[in-house]
C-alpha cells in the first residue's frame, strides 16, 4: 500500500512542500504557527517511520520512487533514501519542530512568508538528501538555499542586507560552479532507455554519473568546481568568510537551519557526488583537502577564543567542528567515515542546541556581548546546566554523543597520518578553552544590571532542549543505532 | 544574369543606407535608412536563392527552388509590422519632445 | 554471567542513581535527605566494593561484559568492567574514603541553601562515578570516560562557588590542563587502534600485541601515556592547576586533588606496566619528572602561607614520589604510597578544612595559631597526618616512602639523595604547618577567637577513622627485612605486575644497606622536624616581605607568570591576529576587495552608454567590420 502510492522520501518533500506554499496564504500568525509546527511534526513522524522501514533489502519500494520528469535530456524525478540518506533526513525531520518550537515566542512580520519560506527550506533539504538525480540535486539544492536568501534578507539583523549579499555571492557561485561541473559530466555520462522505449544519449542520473569514465585531467578541473560548492556550503577555509556574519544577523531559526543542517550538504554533496563521480581526483587531492580542513581547525579555533559575540562564537566554533568532519571526510576509511557519519547527526543535534540556548539568552537580555553578560546561573539555574550540558556535548566529553564521532574521526585521522591528528587534536583543547570561557563569561561571576533581570526558561524551551539532551545521552551511551544505520553506506564509500 | 550585379546593387543600397543611419540626424529619414538596408540584403536573398534554385534543380524537390522567395515574403511581413511599430514610436516621441531629432533620445542615460 | 563479580556494575551504579536524585530533585529536596541519599549510595558501593574485595582476595577476577559500546567491523570497544587485585585495591579506596568525605561534608558544607547543597552532593556523586568508571574499566575507552569524567567533576567543583570570577578561572585552568594531558592519552589509544586494533587491557598489553609492536612504538605510547598523566596527576609541566583548584570546597581538595583523582595517572601507567618496563627511556623520563616535580612543589611549599595552597604543594610533591616509583619500575611502592597517601592526605586536608570552618573561613595561616587549646581532636588527628607523611615509623608514610626511596637507590643514587632532601623538606614543612596552625599563641582577630571551636561530629568522626587508617594502612605492607612475610601488598598485587616482574628482575638490596636508608631518611626527617618546631612554635607575624629565594619560592618559582608570558600570550595575541588581519583585512578583504572592483570596473564602463543612437550605430558599425577584418585576415 505504502510503496505503491507513496514512498517516504516523496512524503518527506511533499508535506513541508504543500504547507509551505499554504502557508504564504494564511493571515493569522498563530494559524500560520501552528501550521507550521504541525506540518514540521507530521514529516517528523513519516521519518520516524522511513527510519523503521530503512532497510533496503525488505523494503525496497518504500524508500525508491522513479517519475518521469524531463525524458528528453535524460533527467527523472529520482528520489531514494539510502543509509546517509536517512540519517540526514531524520536530523532535519528532527530540527526543524525544535526550531519551531524553541523560537515559538519569536514574533516575526509578516509570519506567513517567514514560516512559509522556512518550510520550503525544508523541502529543499529533503530534496538535496534524496535525489538520485543530478539535476535535481541542483534544483533541491537551490531549492533549499534561495529561501534563505530571503530569509536573511528580510529578518535579520541591521547588517542583514550586506551580508546576506556576501553570503549569495559565495554559495551562488559555488552553486554555479558546480551546475558547470555537472553539466560537464553529464556531457560524458553514458545513455539510457525509459520503459516506453525513449532513448537518450546521456543522462543525469546518479547510476550514469557513476559509472561515467573521466580520464584523471577531466577529473582534477572537475574536482575543483564541485569542492568549491562543497567547500562553501561546509565551510572550508579560506572560504567561511560569509559564515560568522551570515550567522550573526540571520533570525536565529534561520541560523539553525544553516548550521545544523544545511553544512551538512556540503558534507554529503561530497559524500554523494564528489567522492564517486571523481573518485581519481578524490584521491590525488585529498591531502590538499585535509590540510585545509585542519588550518580550518586550528584558524577557526583560535578566533573563536578572542570573539565577543556569542553568535559569532559559535560560528566559528562551528567552522572548526566541519573541518574535522571534512578532513575526515577526504581521509576515506572505515574509522574515520563512520565517525563523520555518526559526527554529522550529533553536531546537528548540539549545534542547534547550542543556538537555541543563545535565542534565549537573547531574548531575555538582549545583547549578544560575552563581556556585557555574567551571573546567569544564579538567575537561570535551568537554563544554566542545560546549556553546560550541550556546550559538553560540543566539546566532545565521553558519554555525550559528540565523543563517539570525534574519537573516531581523530583515530582514522591517526591512520592517514599521525600529525593531523596531532594538529587537529589541538583542536580539542582550544575548543575547551573557548567553550569554557563562554559559560564562564554568560554563567559565572557577578550579577550585573543587564542580567539581574533575567528569568529561568519556559517550559516550551525546556521541552526542546530536553528532547536534545535526551539525544544527547541516549547517543553518548549508545552510539550503536546510528552506527549500524551508517555501516553500510561507509563500506558503500569505500568500495 | 550575372549574380555580381545584384551583389553589387544591394551592395550600393545597403551602403547608402548605412550612411543614412550614420549621418541623418532626422529619425524618420534614419527609420527610411533601415529599411533600405533591409530591403537591400531582401534583394540579395531573392538573388541567391535563383542561383541556387537553377544549379540544383535536378536533385531537389519541386518546391526546393522557392524556399527562399517564401523567407523573404515572410520578412516583408515582419518588416512591415515593424514599419508600423516603429512610426508609432516615432509619432509618440514626437508629441512628446516636439521634435524627431534623433540627439535628443538619450533620456536614460542617466 | 554465573560470576558473583558481575555485580560489579552496582558500585559505578549507585552514586550514578545517587547524582540523578540529588541532582534533579535538588529544589525539592531536604539538607538532611539529600545528605543521607548521598553518603548512603556511597556506604552501599563500599559494602559492595569490599564484598568483591573479598572475593579477589580469594582469587577471583573477572572481566564482566555489558553491552558494546561501539562496535564496527574493525574495533569492537565493550562496556566492560573488570574486577582484579589492582581495581578491587581502587574501589576500596575510593568508596571508602569518598563516603567519610561525604559525610564530613554533610557538616562542612551545611551552610549552603538547600539546592546548592544538593548541587553539590551531586557533583560529589558524579565525581565517584566518574573516578570508579576509570579504575573499573576493562580498556581505555571505559577508563577514558571516567578520566575526561573526573575532569569535568573536578571542574564543576572547583568553580562550585560560581559566583566569585577567580574560583571559576581556577576551573577552567584545571579542566584546561587537564585536557592537554587528555590528547596524550588519546593519542596513545589511537596508536594501539593503528598497531592492534584494540583497546583491551587483556588484548593490548598481552605479549602477543606486544609483540607487534616496535620499541618505537613503545616508547611513543608510553610517552603518550606519560603526558596523559602529567595533566591528571599534577607533574612538571602541567602541575600549576592543582594548587589553584584549592578555590573548591575543602572536603573536594580532599577527596578529588588528593585521594583520588590526582591518582589517576598513577593507577593508570601501573594498569599499563608491561609497557612501561619495556620502554627504559620513557622510565628515565618519568623518574626525572617525577624527582623534578617533587623538589620543585616541596621548596614552594616551604614559603606558602595558604593552608591548603601548601597541603596542595605537597600533594604535587608526593604524586611526585609515586611517579620515582613508577619511574624505577617499583609499582607495587607506588600504588603502596597511593594508598597511604589517601588516607592521611585526605586526613590532612579535612583537617585544615576543619580549621578554616572554625576560623570562619580564613586560610592563612599566620592569623592562625595556638589552636590547640580549642580543636583537641583536630589537633591529634592533624598530628597524626604529618608525622605519617613525614614519615616517622610505625606510621604508613614511612614504610611506602621507604619503600620507593630503596627503589630509587638501586636505580640511582643521585635519584636517592634528592628524594632524602624531599622527605627532608616535607618533615619541615608539614611541621612548620603544624607549628604556625596549632602552636604558639593565637594571632586572628577577636571576634575569630570567640568563635573558636571543635567541629561536630561529623567532621570529627571521619577524621578519627582517616587517623587510625594513617597509623595502621602502611602495616600491609612492611618491608621483608622487618618482618618475614609482611609485604601483603606486594603478594596480592603480584599477578598485575608479575609480566613486569619478569622482565625487569629487581635487586633486592641487602639487609645492612635497607637498614642504612631507613635510617638515614628517618633521621633527617626528625631533624626537619625538630627545626620547624622550634622556629615556627613561637611564630611572629611580620610583614617584612621575603627576600632572595625565599622571595622566588613564595612566588612559586614564577612558573604561572612564564605560562603566561610563553603560552597563554602568544596564543592570545596569534588568534587576535588572526581575527584583525588574517580574516579581516585578509580573507574578507580580497572577498570585498572583488566586489569592489567589479563595481568599480562596471562605473567605468558606464560611459560608453552614451544613448546616442548615432554611437551605437558607429560602434556596432565598426564592429562588424572588425569582424570582417578578422575573418578575411585570420
Amino acid at each position: 500500500m505504502l510503496g505503491t502510492y507513496f514512498t517516504f522520501p516523496e512524503l518527506l518533500i511533499w508535506i513541508p512542500l504543500f504547507t509551505g506554499i499554504i502557508c504564504f496564504f494564511l493571515k493569522n500568525q498563530k494559524t500560520v504557527r501552528s501550521v507550521a509546527i504541525i506540518s514540521s511534526i507530521a514529516t517528523l513522524a513519516v521519518s520516524c517511520c522511513a527510519l523503521y522501514f530503512s532497510d533496503a533489502v525488505k523494503y525496497p519500494s518504500y524508500n525508491q520512487v522513479n517519475y518521469i520528469w524531463m525524458k528528453q535530456i535524460g533527467s527523472t524525478l529520482h528520489l531514494g533514501l539510502d543509509k546517509t540518506g536517512h540519517l540526514l533526513t531524520f536530523l532535519t525531520a528532527l530540527s526543524f519542530p525544535v526550531i519551531f518550537i524553541t523560537t515559538i515566542k519569536n514574533n516575526y512580520k509578516n509570519a506567513a512568508a517567514f514560516y512559509g519560506l522556512m518550510l520550503l527550506s525544508q523541502a529543499g533539504l529533503m530534496g538535496v538528501f534524496s535525489a538520485m538525480d543530478a539535476l535535481l540535486f541542483y534544483f533541491c539544492w537551490e531549492l533549499a538555499l534561495v529561501p534563505v536568501y530571503f530569509l536573511c534578507s528580510k529578518w535579520g539583523g541591521e547588517k542583514r542586507i550586506q551580508t546576506t549579499f556576501k553570503f549569495f555571492v559565495y554559495t551562488f557561485l559555488g552553486s554555479l560552479l558546480m551546475l558547470i561541473g555537472i553539466m560537464y559530466v553529464y556531457m560524458h555520462s553514458p545513455g539510457r532507455a525509459f520503459e516506453d522505449g525513449t532513448t537518450v544519449a546521456h543522462s543525469f542520473s546518479m547510476q550514469a554519473f557513476y559509472t561515467t569514465a573521466l580520464s584523471l585531467k577531466d577529473q582534477s578541473w572537475l574536482f575543483w568546481l564541485f569542492f568549491a560548492a562543497f567547500a562553501v556550503k561546509m565551510p572550508i577555509f579560506p572560504l567561511h568568510t560569509w559564515q560568522p556574519d551570515t550567522y550573526d544577523q540571520s533570525p536565529t531559526a534561520v541560523t539553525m537551519v544553516l548550521s545544523g543542517i544545511m553544512v551538512k550538504m556540503g558534507l554529503f554533496g561530497v559524500i554523494r557526488w564528489l567522492l564517486p563521480v571523481l573518485p581519481g581526483a578524490s584521491h590525488k587531492f585529498a591531502n590538499i583537502a585535509i590540510v585545509l580542513s585542519i588550518v580550518g581547525i586550528i584558524y577557526a579555533s583560535c578566533i573563536a577564543m578572542v570573539q565577543d559575540n556569542i553568535k559569532k562564537l559559535i560560528a566559528y566554533s562551528s567552522i572548526a567542528h566541519i573541518g574535522l568532519m571534512s578532513a575526515s571526510l577526504f581521509s576515506v576509511n572505515e574509522m574515520s567515515l563512520q565517525g563523520m557519519m555518526i559526527q554529522m547527526f550529533n553536531h546537528g543535534i548540539n549545534i542547534i542546541g547550542l543556538w537555541v540556548v543563545v535565542d534565549i539568552l537573547e531574548r531575555k537580555t538582549g545583547v549578544k556581548q560575552l563581556s556585557q553578560l555574567g551571573g546567569i546561573a544564579a538567575k537561570a539555574p535551568a537554563l544554566t546546566w542545560m546549556l553546560v550540558i550541550i556546550a559538553l556535548a560540543n566539546i566532545a566529553l565521553p558519554l555525550t554523543n559528540g565523543f563517539v564521532g570525534e574519537f573516531m574521526m581523530f583515530a582514522g585521522l591517526y591512520q592517514v597520518n599521525i600529525w593531523y591528528a596531532v594538529i587537529s587534536g589541538l583542536g580539542i583543547i582550544l575548543a575547551a578553552v573557548y567553550t569554557l570561557n563562554m559559560i564562564q563569561k554568560i554563567f559565572y561571576g557577578p550579577v550585573n544590571s543587564i542580567t539581574e533581570n533575567v528569568t529561568d526558561i519556559s517550559f516550551n524551551e525546556k521541552l526542546g532542549l530536553m528532547v536534545i539532551i535526551i539525544f544527547i545521552f541516549v547517543l553518548g551511551v549508545y552510539p550503536q543505532p546510528l552506527i549500524e544505520l551508517t555501516k553500510n553506506a561507509v563500506e558503500g564509500l569505500l568500495h | 544574369m550575372d549574380i555580381k550585379a545584384y551583389i553589387i546593387l544591394s551592395l550600393v543600397l545597403f551602403s547608402i543606407g548605412m550612411i543614412g543611419v550614420l549621418v541623418r540626424r532626422n529619425s524618420i529619414v534614419v527609420f527610411m535608412c533601415i529599411e533600405l538596408m533591409l530591403n537591400s540584403v531582401n534583394l540579395l536573398l531573392v538573388a541567391f536563392s535563383k542561383m541556387h534554385a537553377i544549379s540544383g534543380i535536378a536533385k531537389a524537390s519541386p518546391t526546393y527552388a522557392n524556399d527562399a522567395q517564401i523567407f523573404v515574403f515572410f520578412i516583408m511581413v515582419v518588416a512591415a509590422a515593424e514599419v508600423t511599430v516603429g512610426l508609432a514610436i516615432i509619432v509618440m516621441l514626437y508629441r512628446n519632445i516636439h521634435s524627431v531629432d534623433i540627439n535628443f533620445l538619450n533620456r536614460l542615460k542617466n | 554471567m554465573n560470576n558473583v563479580l558481575h555485580i560489579v556494575w552496582l558500585v559505578p551504579f549507585l552514586p550514578l542513581v545517587g547524582f540523578l536524585i540529588t541532582g534533579l530533585l535538588r529544589n525539592h529536596l531536604s539538607k538532611a535527605l539529600t545528605g543521607i541519599i548521598a553518603s548512603g549510595v556511597i556506604a552501599a558501593a563500599f559494602g559492595v566494593s569490599f564484598y568483591l574485595f573479598t572475593e579477589v582476595l580469594k582469587g577471583n577476577t573477572y572481566v564482566a561484559h555489558y553491552f558494546n559500546f561501539i562496535q564496527t567491523d574493525y574495533l569492537t570497544i565493550g562496556f566492560d568492567l573488570k574486577v582484579d587485585q589492582l581495581s578491587s585495591l581502587f574501589l576500596l579506596i575510593i568508596t571508602g574514603i569518598g563516603f567519610l568525605i561525604h559525610v564530613y561534608s554533610t557538616s562542612y558544607m551545611h551552610e549552603e541553601s538547600s539546592a546548592h547543597f544538593a548541587r553539590y552532593f551531586s557533583y560529589l556523586n558524579l565525581f565517584v562515578f566518574s573516578m570508579l568508571l576509570l579504575v573499573l574499566g576493562s580498556n581505555y575507552i571505559i577508563m577514558f570516560i571516567g578520566w575526561e569524567g573526573v575532569g569535568l567533576c573536578s571542574y564543576l567543583l572547583i568553580g562550585y562557588w560560581f559566583k566569585n570570577i577567580e574560583y571559576t578561572n581556577a576551573a577552567k585552568k584545571a579542566f584546561i590542563m587537564n585536557r592537554i594531558g587528555d590528547l596524550g592519552f588519546l593519542l596513545a589509544v589511537f596508536w594501539f587502534i593503528a598497531k592492534v586494533g584494540s583497546v583491551d587491557y587483556d588484548v593490548v598489553l598481552s605479549a602477543a600485541s606486544i609483540s607487534k609492536l616496535t620499541a618505537t612504538d613503545i616508547t611513543g605510547i608510553t610517552m603518550l601515556l606519560f603526558i596523559g598523566a602529567t595533566g591528571k596527576s599534577a607533574q612538571i609541566p602541567l602541575y600549576t592547576w592543582l594548587p589553584d583548584a584549592m578555590a573548591g570546597p575543602t572536603p573536594v581538595s580532599a577527596l578529588i586533588h588528593a585521594a583520588t583523582m590526582v591518582t589517576a595517572g598513577i593507577y593508570m601507567i601501573a594498569r599499563s606496566n608491561v609497557l612501561f618496563t619495556m620502554a627504559h627511556t620513557t622510565q628515565n623520563v618519568i623518574a626525572i619528572v617525577g624527582i623534578a616535580t617533587m623538589v620543585v612543589a616541596a621548596t614552594i611549599a616551604l614559603k606558602q602561607n595558604d593552608i591548603k595552597k601548601v597541603l596542595a604543594y605537597s600533594t604535587v610533591s608526593q604524586l611526585g614520589y609515586m611517579f620515582v616509583a613508577l619511574g624505577t619500575g617499583a609499582y607495587t611502592a607506588a600504588v603502596f604510597h597511593v594508598m597511604t597517601h589517601a588516607f592521611f592526605k585526605a586526613l590532612l586536608f579535612l583537617g585544615a578544612g576543619s580549621v578554616i570552618h572554625a576560623m570562619g573561613g580564613e586560610q592563612d595561616m599566620r592569623n592562625m595559631g595556638g589552636l590547640k587549646k580549642y580543636m583537641p581532636f583536630t589537633k591529634i588527628t592533624f598530628l597524626v597526618g604529618c608525622i605519617a607523611i613525614a614519615g616517622i615509623p610505625p606510621f604508613s608514610g614511612f614504610f611506602s616512602k621507604d619503600e620507593i626511596l630503596a627503589s630509587a637507590f638501586e636505580h640511582n643514587k643521585i635519584l636517592w639523595v634528592i628524594g632524602v632532601l624531599g622527605a627532608m623538606m616535607t618533615a619541615f614543612y608539614m611541621f612548620r604547618l603544624y607549628a604556625m596552625t596549632f602552636m604558639g599563641n593565637f594571632r586572628g582577630t577577636e571576634h575569630q577567637q570567640q568563635h573558636l571551636h571543635e567541629s561536630p561530629a561529623a567532621i570529627t568522626i571521619p577524621l578519627i577513622i582517616l587517623a587510625f587508617l594513617s597509623i595502621i594502612g602502611g602495616w600491609v605492607g612492611i618491608p621483608e627485612v622487618m618482618v618475614h612475610g609482611g609485604h601483603r601488598l606486594e603478594h596480592f598485587l603480584e599477578p598485575i605486575f608479575r609480566a613486569s616482574n619478569a622482565i625487569d628482575l629487581k635487586h633486592i638490596p641487602d639487609h645492612t644497606t635497607e637498614w642504612m636508608l631507613m635510617g638515614v631518611s628517618v633521621a633527617v626527617s626528625i631533624m626537619a622536624i625538630l627545626f620547624a618546631i622550634s622556629k615556627f612554635s613561637k611564630y611572629n607575624k611580620s610583614d617584612a616581605p621575603e627576600t632572595g629565594i625565599g622571595r622566588i619560592l613564595q612566588h612559586k618559582w614564577y612558573v604561572d607568570e612564564i605560562y603566561n608570558a610563553v603560552i597563554t600570550k602568544p596564543l592570545a595575541r596569534l588568534s587576535a591576529f588572526f581575527d584583525a588581519i588574517i580574516e579581516r583585512r585578509g580573507i574578507d578583504a580580497i572577498v570585498n576587495g572583488t566586489g569592489k572592483a567589479v563595481n568599480y570596473g562596471s562605473r567605468q564602463l558606464r560611459w560608453l552608454q552614451s544613448g546616442q543612437v548615432g554611437a551605437y550605430v558607429l560602434l556596432m558599425v565598426l564592429g562588424i567590420i572588425i569582424l570582417f577584418i578578422i575573418q578575411m585576415f585570420l
